[in-house]
């Protein structure tokens, strides 16, 4: 039986010449990051066993994104100890305000991520990077604190399933509606344990940031990682930001577990209806009107300049529901800086909206839009647990940039 | 290594938001994490555990975000176990790093309700519900897994000198 791309690259990192899946192995890693939130857990465990040096100050990313400008106290306190880590550490890669962004959107944009490299992340959504073909999964602190002394994680190596893309997205279809109907289909827990792997002629569609929406939410089907074969868009994504060698791994068919097969050319608009990102409807589906209190726009799923973009088309010489709050946030200082050059910030604000610099803020229901009882609010975030944008007996409802833009337009959910 | 309380049993696709909301991760405190636990799913939760007493859900327990201070948090309350039908890979993990035991087990998950009175023999990975006069077979811990619970996490199992 041959080998997934995932189990390539463990292969690789373990120095071993063969893996099977459900072995525990030791894996090199190529990078070791965590935020605001995780770090200080990490730092805590890494200061009390009495560490004295990182494995390599280079490879350990720190970004202080989730509750930035610090909300709070406690939260300025948590920055303040990453902060004297990374000095006293000389970290490479440590992202404070001023030149942050939400770190899944941040460290492809800077080229900190590329194909083949084996990456662990004390984030969920670190699954991310492979849309460039990296394998690069979530952990914890304290698997961040033994990745920084030692370079290296214990794995369990994972079966695989394929997604098999075909045809092309329809006009007004984007990488959101793909992997929310695929977490629809095989639900919550689908792919848990398993490498979720796509690859197949519809690749060619998807640009970068369809690809980072996809990878990103692997894990709300339970995945230990997404990951996305390299063609040519990868190549000349990376070629602009990455200036080390990198290596594109090829996966043996004979690899999986199980081929799923998605024809993009038949996907609708979809959303996640509360409380879990399987309870998907197309658009076509609703049947009644469901107003709504606030739309996000942003988050490391849909943060990024394509997503801006979108949401940009359909505001431009609009105004926002009344009583619908919309907040915007693009996900880096540079995303942030091309909308203002491209006048998108403008359209957001005569819109009625307001735009925030980065942060994950809201999307985990930390500050800059919590939600009130009952109410209703359509993201493009990731998850719409109870409780994880406000009081618990608020609703949210996972959606694109383009239905989030026509919904708050609406005052309502829409497609148009 | 046995774990001998009463059971609090919950549902499938538990996840670690409702098991420790963001609202209180601006502190890494475990003590400050424990008051919080379970509060968005179980207000009663953190009222009505005794030290030693097991944690039992269906599918998927722990989805969500890697943050660690959910299983910090169930630890530091004093539950002595949880045990599932699955388990989400992140707090599966997490668990293991921070010595938190964890079994995977169908019948357990299924079987088991709220308030029996369990005991677990750990070593040979059995579970018996002594309320209904049952046991139930979990895998026990591979020894690479049971080398990490016994030396109290990750972290103090590759310390120097360990």
């Amino acid at each position: 039986m041959g080998m997934s791309m995932t189990q390539k690259i463990l292969v690789d990192h373990a120095g071993l010449s063969e893996v099977y899946a459900g072995q525990l192995i030791d894996a090199k890693l190529d990078l070791v990051l965590g935020n605001d939130i995780t770090s200080p857990v990490a730092i805590k465990e890494f200061e009390k066993h009495q560490f004295s040096k990182v494995f390599d100050p280079e490879k350990i990313a720190m970004v202080m994104d989730h509750f930035v400008p610090n909300k709070d106290i406690k939260a300025a306190q948590q920055c303040k100890t990453c902060r004297s880590f990374a000095r006293r550490f000389h970290l490479t890669h440590y992202y404070d305000v001023g030149d942050m962004g939400i770190e899944h959107a941040l460290l492809p944009e800077k080229g900190i991520v590329a194909a083949g490299e084996c990456i662990i992340g004390a984030d969920s959504h670190t699954c991310t990077y492979g849309a460039l073909g990296a394998f690069s999964t979530g952990v914890g602190s304290s698997d961040m604190a033994a990745g920084m002394a030692s370079g290296t994680c214990w794995f369990k190596v994972p079966a695989a399933i394929r997604f098999e893309l075909i045809n092309s997205l329809p006009e007004g279809v984007s990488g959101k509606d793909v992997i929310l109907h695929i977490i629809g289909q095989i639900g919550v827990d689908g792919a848990l344990y398993r490498s979720m792997e796509f690859g197949g002629s519809g690749l060619s569609s998807l640009n970068m940031d369809d690809r980072l929406t996809i990878a990103n939410m692997a894990i709300e089907a339970g995945a230990k990682n997404g990951i996305f074969e390299v063609d040519e868009i990868t190549i000349s994504y990376m070629q602009e930001r990455v200036k080390r060698p990198y290596r594109i791994y090829h996966p043996d068919m004979d690899a999986y577990e199980q081929i799923i097969t998605i024809d993009l050319s038949q996907l609708r608009p979809t959303i996640a209806f509360p409380h879990l990102p399987e309870n998907t409807k197309t658009i076509d589906e609703i049947d009644e009107r469901i107003c709504i209190d606030q739309v996000v726009i942003g988050s490391c799923t849909n943060g990024r300049l394509s997503d801006m973009r979108i949401a940009a088309m359909i505001l431009k010489d609009k105004h926002v529901a009344d009583d619908v709050r919309v907040i915007i946030i693009p996900a880096t200082q540079s995303i942030y800086k091309e909308c203002i050059r491209l006048g998108y910030i403008d359209i957001f604000l005569d819109a009625g909206c307001v735009v925030s610099t980065p942060t994950c803020g809201p999307c985990l229901g930390g500050y800059m839009g919590i939600l009130a009882e009952h109410e209703r609010c359509v993201a493009t975030t990731n998850r719409n647990f109870i409780g994880r944008m406000g009081h618990v007996s608020s609703e949210i409802y996972l959606a694109s940039p383009a239905i989030a833009a026509y919904s708050a337009i609406a005052g309502y959910i829409c497609g148009k | 290594m046995k774990a001998h309380g009463t059971a609090h049993k919950y549902g499938d696709n538990i996840d670690t938001d409702v098991i420790i909301p963001a609202r209180y991760l601006n502190t890494s405190d475990e003590v400050k994490l424990a008051s919080h636990c379970m509060c968005d799913i179980d207000e009663t939760f953190i009222h009505k555990i005794k030290p030693g007493d097991i944690l039992v859900a269906k599918d998927n327990f722990g989805c969500g975000s890697s943050r660690e201070h959910a299983p910090i948090a169930i630890k530091a309350c004093g539950i002595s176990c949880v045990i599932a039908k699955s388990f989400a890979r992140i707090f599966y993990r997490n668990a293991i790093n921070i010595a938190l035991p964890i079994l995977e087990c169908e019948a357990a998950g299924e079987r088991i309700e709220d308030q029996d009175e369990i005991e677990i023999d750990f070593d040979r990975g059995i579970i018996h519900n002594l309320t209904k006069q049952e046991s139930y077979q979990a895998q026990p811990f591979p020894a690479f897994m049971k080398h990490i619970m016994e030396k109290g996490g990750l972290l103090k199992a590759i310390a120097k000198g360990e």
